[in-house]
């Protein structure tokens, strides 16, 4: 019963504890809102048929709704509607309130990204692993603009807000891969701002987590080289080139302005700024002031003067020459970023002279469990 | 077919007494000036139709079709912000409103002319300053503008905000205006029993708008300071609050929904008891739960925000209060069809346009329940549901009513017949369109796909194009109506003085109606719809 309801509803598959009951609600106000409409607007045809004009001279009686009417056409809906308010609510309850023995993830969104941070150290980006039968309690923030971690097979949805903390829970009941999408309008690429949650069993998941905390860097999933990384829910396009449809003068805004300004626009539009600044002070990725010409010390020990070549490979591969003391999390922007945007913003950077800072490791945000342990 | 035969038409008329083009532009005849919005808001309607084909194109395949993802984030902005603020909130009030209203109270005029005529032309600048904004470099922000994005986003945003913030001032005046001509205009037999159920739903809406419209208009200058000065009201970055704004943002903009839907339910009021020929079952009922909805419509703004952080005990209250919505319209509903209850119905294209919204008003209504049951909410907000639900209650309402309005008033506004056949076939179009358009998108929602989405998981096309199909029939729909509407308007059969032999008041003046709309002075002895006593006929 439940199967075919879901089916007939189109609604996806139930992997959380709350799906079904939220579901089973569903079809419940689903099936009577429908079978109260239908025989309403039987009523209405019903009339129109039974009482259709037959002559021009026809006169009416005058009807006069009574007080009995009037009560049952409030009282009617009324009662209904409360009933199911209370459950509703009920679950609803349920669904914001996690249990006292959930583990904690942090969950940060960006444009357009998510990651998630475990207590226990890993990081993770796009790829969300919990064990089956255990609740899952997520602390949600953002770094930019309001986000929301959907997940349409657990019912739930949260918000990511800015400068606040937000949490939802889950707890999975089967093993398996279950898509994220970010349901707030958050810009350029709302449409592309998915994750995956992989549900394991507990056993691989004690696993993967012992790999993480001992593991090499290069085998996390931090690390974007993965495999893990291969993202199984692409959307179905050619290539990743959006700009292949049409020149599009909207990221340079009819040529207005010198290129460095036009590369200002694009830093702005293609979110660069999050992670760079340009005021000296290191942040997730070095900071872009004094960057042009300046000598870098690498991952690897050598070093690298940042010129045109090097900020260009570092836009496109970003994971192959690291600045020392910064995390490899820069997303490729290859086939994202047209020949002239990346002029532009190159032209940007190098008018961002000033003083020559150290590049020291960025202080990200300290996570701690918040109370109710 | 002219049951008031004998009767003659006046010669002289609000649309012949005058007709250089500077005593349209600075007419202060009621008339004009809702003729003058009429035009102006369906302008605004093939805008924003155009903007939404271009939509429905993009969507049906799941990636890139024919525009950029920057196009289409900005396409689905300005076509909610064209809708909304410059088609559905005046449609109806500012263009059916003033022209029906003083007569129908017996008026020769509203109470204040020369605003009347300013709202004309405020309308004009804001909506020349959205346009201005959409061709600079358009927003991006969703019609929402939802804070940070809308302070941060690098797009012209300031001027479009600046618009709908001039637009707002158009609102409150009608509003106003309508108000006062209300409480001081009413010709000697209007008493406060015998007033139109049209009137009273204008009456709700214009106190809606004269007190939520300033909540928009401050919350809408608040972000534009924060872009060009950046205060610091809504930027976390800046020690703001972003969900802030969306109580504010909603305080209003929930409301207007019902700025939007009253009105055309006021018109459905007039339009089934003059095609079945009765009283309107519960008169004081249906007065009284416009009002009930304008109030209780103040205090639901928070279903909206069920996942935005808002504390779960604030979720239910809200929750409660969206309920007593639905019982409000429920009643109206019931009592539309109980009106049909023993009446003489004759099915004209405005009554079809009725059943029309009856149908998505009561399918859009329901979902309204089921997505302020806070549980379901979760799963549908900001999905594909939502807007489905929006489409056919908001949207379906407004245009509906004002497809109804536009045929039940085409004689009365300019003496003129449609032709019956055509008008058919387009409304039975566009209301079959509209429901093969918005249903797969309930489907949609379910499916979890979510709203202002530029691409989609592939397995979800099928629902896409089914929907754009629907809207190509909506699209060929209102080319018909365009077509033999401007036929008829040249070519079309002179209308006897009341072609439905309907007995709102509005038909106590010719079609059209003398420059001040009456020849006479009107004689209010019935209650209004009261198809039991003869009429005595009439000079017009």
């Amino acid at each position: 019963m439940n199967e075919l309801f879901r089916r007939m509803l189109f609604l996806p598959e139930q992997a959380s504890t709350v799906a079904k009951d939220v579901d089973q609600l569903h079809y419940v106000i689903i099936t009577t809102t429908m079978v109260a409409a239908t025989l309403i607007f039987g009523t209405a045809a019903y009339f129109l048929i039974r009482f259709r004009r037959r002559s021009e001279t026809e006169v009416t009686r005058k009807v006069e709704g009574t007080l009995g009417w009037e009560v049952l056409f409030v009282g009617l809906p009324l009662g209904t509607f409360l009933v199911w308010f209370f459950v509703g609510y009920h679950d609803f309850i349920r669904m914001q309130t996690p249990p006292p023995d959930a583990m904690d993830v942090y969950v940060v969104g960006k444009q357009w990204m998510w990651k998630f941070t475990y207590p226990e150290g890993p990081n993770a980006m796009g790829v969300l692993r919990v064990p089956v039968g255990k609740p899952v309690r997520l602390l949600l923030t953002s770094r930019d603009v309001i986000h929301s971690f959907y997940v349409p097979a657990f019912r739930i949805k949260q918000d990511a807000v800015p400068g606040a903390y937000t949490q939802t829970w889950f707890e999975v009941t089967k093993p398996g891969s279950y898509r994220v999408m970010c349901a707030e309008y958050c810009g350029l690429k709302h449409s592309e701002m998915w994750a995956e949650v992989l549900a394991l069993s507990p056993e691989d998941y004690e696993a993967w987590m012992q790999e993480q905390r001992r593991g090499l860097v290069s085998r996390r999933d931090a690390s974007p080289s993965a495999p893990e990384r291969e993202e199984p829910y692409k959307p179905a396009r050619q290539a990743a080139r959006y700009d292949a449809q049409e020149p599009h003068g909207e990221v340079m805004y009819g040529e207005r302005g010198t290129l460095a300004e036009r590369g200002e626009r694009v830093a702005a539009e293609r979110g660069c700024l999050k992670c760079h600044t340009v005021d000296g002070t290191a942040h997730i990725g070095p900071t872009w002031r004094g960057l042009y010409g300046r000598r870098e010390r690498l991952t690897t020990g050598e070093t690298v003067v940042a010129d045109e070549a090097y900020l260009t490979e570092s836009m496109m591969k970003p994971q192959e020459r690291l600045v020392e003391g910064f995390a490899p999390v820069m997303p490729t922007y290859l086939g994202e970023l047209e020949a002239a945007e990346v002029a532009a913003l190159v032209e940007y950077i190098k008018t961002l002279r000033g003083a020559r800072l150290e590049t020291i490791r960025s202080e990200g945000p300290v996570y701690e469990p918040i109370g109710g342990k | 077919m002219n049951p008031s035969a004998g009767s003659s038409q006046p010669d002289i008329t609000y649309l012949n007494h005058e007709t250089t083009v500077s005593s349209w532009l600075l007419t202060r005849d009621h008339k004009r000036i809702g003729v003058m919005f009429l035009v102006l808001v369906i302008l605004a309607l093939l805008l924003g139709g155009v903007f939404a084909m271009v939509l429905r194109i993009e969507l049906l395949t799941p990636g890139p079709t024919i525009i950029s993802a920057m196009t289409y984030n900005r396409m689905f902005t300005l076509h909610g912000v064209t809708m909304v603020w410059l088609f559905m909130i005046p449609a109806i009030p500012s263009a059916f409103g003033n022209f029906v209203l003083p007569i129908m109270l017996g008026a020769k005029d509203v109470a204040f002319p020369r605003l009347n005529l300013a709202s004309v032309y405020i309308y004009v600048a804001g909506a020349g300053l959205t346009l201005f904004g959409m061709l600079w470099s358009g927003a991006d922000t969703g019609w929402t503008f939802y804070t940070p994005y809308s302070t941060t986003s690098p797009t012209a945003v300031a001027p479009i905000l600046l618009g709908v913030f001039v637009i707002g001032f158009s609102t409150i005046i009608t509003g106003l205006n309508f108000i006062t001509t209300v409480h001081t205009l009413r010709a000697p037999g209007m008493h406060w029993s015998r007033i139109p159920l049209f009137v009273w739903a204008l009456y709700g809406t214009s106190i809606i708008q004269v007190v939520a419209t300033p909540v928009l208009g401050m919350v809408l200058l608040l972000v534009c300071f924060e872009r060009v000065f950046g205060v610091g009201l809504f930027d976390p970055a800046r020690g703001g609050d972003p969900v802030l704004f969306q109580h504010m943002f909603w305080f209003y903009s929930h409301p207007a929904v019902y700025i939007m839907v009253l009105p055309a339910m006021g018109v459905i009021t007039e339009v089934v008891c003059a095609f079945s020929r009765k009283n309107i079952f519960g008169y004081k009922m249906i007065a009284a739960s416009t009002f009930g909805i304008a109030f209780v419509g103040f205090f639901s703004w928070g279903h909206h925000m069920f996942v935005s952080g808002q504390s779960t005990f604030g979720s239910g209250v809200f929750g409660v209060l969206s309920m007593l919505v639905a019982i409000f319209t429920a009643i109206k509903i019931f009592n539309w069809v109980a009106t049909m209850y023993g009446g003489s119905i004759d099915l004209k294209v405005p009554l079809l346009y009725v059943l029309g919204f009856i149908f998505l008003l009561m399918f859009g209504g329901m979902t309204g329940v089921a997505v302020a049951t806070t549980s379901l909410d979760v799963h549908w907000h900001d999905t594909y549901f939502i807007v489905a639900h929006f489409h056919y209650i908001m949207v379906g309402a407004v245009l509906m009513a004002f497809l109804a309005a536009l045929h039940y008033w085409w004689p009365k506004m300019f003496g003129r017949v449609y032709p019956e056949r055509w008008s058919f076939l387009a409304a039975s179009t566009i209301i079959f369109g509209f429901i093969v358009t918005f249903l797969p998108q309930f489907l949609l929602g379910n499916l979890g796909m979510p709203r202002r989405y530029y691409q989609y998981p592939a397995e979800l096309q099928w629902l896409n194009v089914l929907s754009t199909a629907g809207a190509s029939l909506l699209a060929f729909g209102f080319s018909l109506i365009a077509v033999y509407l401007l036929w008829s308007l040249r070519y079309g059969e002179a209308s006897a003085a009341n072609p439905w032999g309907s007995k709102g008041y509005e038909w106590h003046s010719g079609s059209p109606p003398a420059p001040h709309n009456f020849t006479e002075a009107p004689r209010f002895e019935r209650e209004v719809h009261d198809y039991t006593v003869p009429e005595a006929p009439r000079a017009y």
